[in-house]
């Protein structure tokens, strides 16, 4: 067959098709065969881990009050390509947003992705989202995803339960069992109980849509799992008592802390001023957290378990029980008092006008400053150096668990300070300070602080004649009580038993002698045993402090109260102290012009006069 | 007498097989990319395979009704048949539908026809009646013009509408030109520009330029003896720079910004899995995550969870590459292979110039959108939204496909009753 002109050209044809056909095979065989990645990406695509969310365990006092249960919250999500034109002002309407905040969360999600659901406002309450819910139809790329929230239906206990929020960055960077938008306990027993509170979450493994519609399990859910709820816990904490500690201290800076002396476990633990824990759940977290954190009276801050004070005369009594164990005095000792202690002209230790002298007994009950500088400079003169002396006197204070960590299960605390040897050396130089240098800390001044849950833990100790068991928080666990040795095992003071008699009536005769301390915070019928303190502060009024338990024999209340400026101990604190230990063993209030002289106390609005 | 004769008499049965086996894949690949989306009911009118069954019915009608009509036919209407179409692409401008930014769709009751896809058969009439001719000449400027303008003209009224894709398949007729004897330096330059634009646009201006001149300067080295060679050596290095400068200035004024992302994503000077790369990026997935042989039929995730836009249309080869495999990629390469080398085969067997013009004319059109398409889909072309011809779902394109083969089948089968 006879080739036309140009036939030759057919070639180049045959060679283009030929190299391109080439080229794709060689593309295709590139990415089909030699590259894995793409198996990985489309697996991604199509795979989607759902997460099932347990519920947060639950939290009860120690008579089965809930104190902690959860709600149902919605989030709202988006998916911008999904997002048709609507009525954008209505929309911001029904979720009481500003449009400019709409925008602002619309291109965040679409930073994130145009084909991807993300959150676009968190934490939205049941009554909006029910409201949204009827008119979702009218929105077309929203939808609301359901979780849960906590909720506090009694209202109070705030610093001690804490609260819940998204797992933050830090934890988030550092362990990999959370994911963003988890819920994380930060404070609180919602942190310290985390790991039991949280549970685990199960995982279904879906095959979805690129609009992410389910599409079934994968393979079956046969690497599924469920998720496991979070452990109920029970509290030591009695709510009817902490209410009304809280209401005994509101309007007043301060703290209450009340300890079963026989277990350790912590009945009341209040910190003032306090709040309301449900303004820390959704939505409304943020604006309140920082409001409360801007406040001037800190009501944020744990005062029961951060703040630090010195532990004023209350102090005597472990003075007066070092003294007896070291033998250098007894209880008919006495000690002249001329409206004080003089060392020189320099150095004197005021005292407030009382029969001198006092034997042990009437020293406590009637709080004498003198009394406790000549025991406290025997004690260490004991000795043959002030330092021997003195580090002596401190393992007798240490036992008592002051100056170091409780080890509880608080999610919070102080250490304290009881000045060590080294810490007087710097101050003082090498050898060159003896008992007098240091002699306020016989009345429980100078540089010794402790925290009120480190009074209540001393008075616990005291009134279990020489030991205490660590303070703690939680009793039980799903049903099952703690059998955590630290809680169980008591610690023993260095006092022996046979020394606290005679303390013990003296902190008794502060309620029942004519001249006691808190002779006008009586209680018919219930042996109080208490001690007043006053904390000096250098800012303005002192600090009102007392500590004392109940009922004498058996104790079954021990607690510390501490009010900021409230002046005298005897003023404001054991007042308090009674109240609250007539209100637990009687379930009533016999003085209520005491109560309602307590309940009507207003302190802070006293400082801002001034 | 030839009237008397079947109407399959002569008819090229290879290209036959060929296509029906090309409707029978790309049917099956149209049915899986539909799968799971409401499993049941898949063969109705309101399913892509439903509808694309009616096409596949309509195209045998068509394919029927070339059959009969006369050889002479195509030649004789052939001028009138293109004057029709221009029209047609005018009035799309005027009555069409816009759909995605284009007018390119007309629309009746609830059936839409795509133009473009008919005039590629009147230019290619027109163009082979053009060069049938007695005495024509390519190597005449006047005859190059007349027929560039065939070609020209239809592409001036796709821009418009505007449809690149379209565009560039129109432009692919050239090579019919080269074929039928226009000088080769027209290909040499076409084939430079090419070259050029692609290295413009990823590396600088400047340094395309740079290294343009340095090329110049070598060549002139080398040739310094030829004095006759210089003049149009310093003639072409500055239409070269002017290229260089004048496709610096398109990309950067003339395309839009969508269409520089594009071209901007091939040649990897922009990384983006979720904007506009996302088309890309998925359909890479797709194909990729096949493997050597395919995750089975009706068994693909990402097309059948639509992961891929356009899975059914213009990325259909994502589902043959997720489902079928490499395997499913050689197999569908190699029909589409045998196709086009069938076609240069028949064309050159021609007696008639009408009849290989034609021939070359379709085996173009084919090979265009089957290099684009598919190199789109593997991201080694830019996103150019066209068709794989027999593969993709939809009437205007099947129909269009259809009709530009069984056309050159009836010449093919009416060849012997031609004289000259």
């Amino acid at each position: 067959m006879s080739r036309s002109r140009y036939a030759n050209r057919r070639l180049f044809f045959y060679f283009l098709f030929g190299v391109s056909a080439t080229l794709l095979l060689i593309s295709l065989f590139r990415i089909q065969v030699v590259d894995d990645s793409y198996k990985l990406s489309a697996d991604n695509n199509v795979i989607k881990a759902v997460t099932l969310y347990p519920e947060r365990g639950y939290i009860y006092d120690r008579n089965g009050e809930l104190l902690v249960t959860n709600q149902r919250a919605y989030d709202l999500m988006v998916t911008p390509r999904q997002v048709k034109k609507m009525d954008t002002l209505n929309f911001c309407r029904i979720i009481n947003i500003e449009k400019e905040y709409f925008d602002k969360q619309f291109s965040k999600a679409r930073r994130y992705s145009s084909y991807r659901a993300s959150i676009f406002i968190k934490e939205i309450s049941k009554q909006t989202a029910a409201q949204l819910q009827e008119r979702l139809y009218e929105f077309p790329g929203f939808y609301l995803q359901e979780r849960t929230m906590r909720e506090y239906p009694q209202k109070s206990a705030a610093h001690i339960l804490g609260y819940v929020s998204q797992v933050p960055d830090y934890i988030l960077k550092k362990n990999d069992r959370y994911k963003k938008n988890d819920n994380f306990g930060m404070t609180g027993i919602e942190n310290s109980y985390e790991k039991e509170l949280r549970g685990t979450q199960g995982i279904q493994y879906l095959i979805r849509d690129v609009w992410n519609r389910s599409k079934g399990n994968f393979q079956d859910g046969k690497y599924d799992s469920l998720a496991v709820n979070g452990k109920d816990l029970e509290l030591c904490i009695d709510i009817k008592l902490q209410k009304y500690a809280e209401q005994l201290i509101q309007n007043k800076k301060g703290s209450i802390v009340a300890i079963e002396p026989s277990t350790g476990e912590i009945l009341v633990l209040v910190s003032s001023p306090y709040y309301d824990p449900n303004l820390l759940i959704g939505r409304s977290r943020s604006p309140n957290f920082n409001r409360m954190y801007k406040d001037e009276n800190k009501p944020l801050f744990d005062r029961s378990l951060l703040a630090e004070y010195p532990p004023g005369s209350t102090f005597k009594l472990l003075n007066a029980l070092i003294g007896l164990q070291e033998d250098v005095i007894y209880a008919g000792t006495r000690f002249s008092c001329d409206q004080g202690w003089r060392f020189s002209p320099k150095l004197k230790i005021g005292c407030h006008a009382h029969n001198s002298p006092l034997n042990l007994t009437e020293s406590i009950s009637q709080s004498c400053n003198a009394y406790y500088c000549y025991t406290f400079r025997r004690i260490i003169e004991k000795y043959p150096t002030a330092e021997e002396g003195y580090d002596n006197w401190r393992n007798h204070i240490l036992s008592f668990g002051l100056g170091n960590f409780l080890n509880n299960d608080l999610y919070t605390g102080r250490k304290g300070r009881v000045p060590s040897v080294d810490f007087y050396n710097r101050q003082y130089g090498k050898k060159r300070w003896k008992a007098p240098t240091v002699i306020s800390l016989s009345i429980g001044q100078d540089a010794l602080v402790v925290s009120p849950i480190q009074m209540a833990n001393m008075c616990a100790a005291i009134a279990n004649r020489g030991h205490y068991y660590t303070p703690h928080m939680v009793r039980k666990i799903n049903g099952e009580p703690l059998s955590d040795s630290t809680y169980t095992i008591p610690k023993h003071t260095t006092i022996d038993k046979k020394h606290f008699k005679t303390i013990v009536n003296g902190m008794e005769k502060a309620f029942t002698s004519k001249r006691g301390t808190a002779k006008t915070a009586r209680v018919k019928n219930i042996e109080i045993c208490g001690k007043t303190g006053t904390a000096e502060n250098p800012h303005g009024e002192d600090h009102s402090i007392f500590i004392a338990f109940a009922p004498k024999e058996n104790p079954q209340i021990a607690l510390a109260v501490y009010v900021e400026n409230g002046g005298w101990g005897s003023t404001w604190a054991a007042p308090i102290a009674s109240l609250m230990i007539e209100k637990y063993l009687t379930d009533q209030v016999s003085n209520t012009n005491l109560e309602s002289f307590i309940l009507n106390g207003n302190l802070m609005d006293k400082e801002d006069e001034k | 007498m030839r009237n008397n004769r079947s109407l399959f008499a002569n008819i090229d049965w290879t290209l036959v097989l060929l296509y029906l086996l090309m409707l029978f894949f790309g049917w099956l690949n149209i049915y899986a990319a539909n799968y799971g989306e409401g499993t049941h009911n898949l063969i109705s009118m309101s399913s892509e395979p439903g509808k694309q069954l009616f096409w596949i019915g309509t195209s045998f009608i068509w394919i029927l009704l070339i059959l009969i009509l006369d050889g002479k036919f195509y030649t004789t209407f052939s001028y009138l048949i293109y004057a029709v179409m221009i029209i047609l692409l005018i009035g799309v401008l005027i009555v069409g539908k816009e759909i995605g930014g284009a007018k390119s769709w007309y629309e009746i009751g609830n059936f839409s026809m795509q133009p473009s896809e008919f005039a590629k058969i009147g230019t290619l009439l027109a163009l082979s009646k053009y060069l049938s001719q007695l005495n024509i000449n390519l190597g005449k400027f006047n005859t190059q013009i007349k027929a560039l303008s065939i070609i020209a003209i239809p592409i001036l009224f796709i821009m418009l509408q505007p449809d690149a894709g379209s565009a560039i398949v129109f432009a692919s007729l050239f090579l019919v030109l080269f074929r039928e004897g226009i000088s080769n330096i027209y290909l040499v330059i076409v084939g430079f520009a090419i070259a050029l634009f692609v290295i413009t646009l990823k590396l600088e201006l400047q340094t395309t330029m740079a290294i343009v001149t340095i090329i110049a300067g070598l060549f002139a080295y080398l040739l310094k003896k030829n004095k006759n060679s210089v003049k149009p050596a310093i003639i072409s290095l500055i239409l070269a720079l002017g290229f260089v400068q004048s496709v610096g200035y398109m990309y950067s004024e003339v395309l839009k910004p969508h269409q520089r992302n594009r071209i901007d994503l091939i040649l990897g000077k922009i990384d983006d899995t979720h904007g506009a790369g996302y088309n890309l990026h998925q359909s890479k997935i797709a194909i990729g995550s096949g493997g050597f042989t395919g995750k089975g039929f009706l068994d693909g995730t990402q097309t059948k969870f639509n992961f891929v836009p356009e899975q059914s249309t213009d990325f259909i080869f994502c589902t043959i590459g997720e489902e079928w495999g490499f395997i499913g990629s050689i197999i569908t390469i190699g029909i589409f292979m045998l196709l086009l080398f069938r076609l240069i085969i028949l064309a050159e067997r021609q007696r008639s110039a009408f009849s290989r013009v034609f021939g070359y004319g379709v085996a173009t059109i084919l090979f265009c959108h089957f290099f684009i398409n598919i190199g789109m889909t593997i991201g080694i072309m830019p996103v150019i939204g066209i068709p794989l011809p027999f593969f993709s779902y939809g009437g205007s394109s099947l129909w269009g496909f259809s009709i530009l083969l069984f056309i050159f089948i009836k010449l093919d089968a009416y060849r012997m009753e031609i004289l000259r």
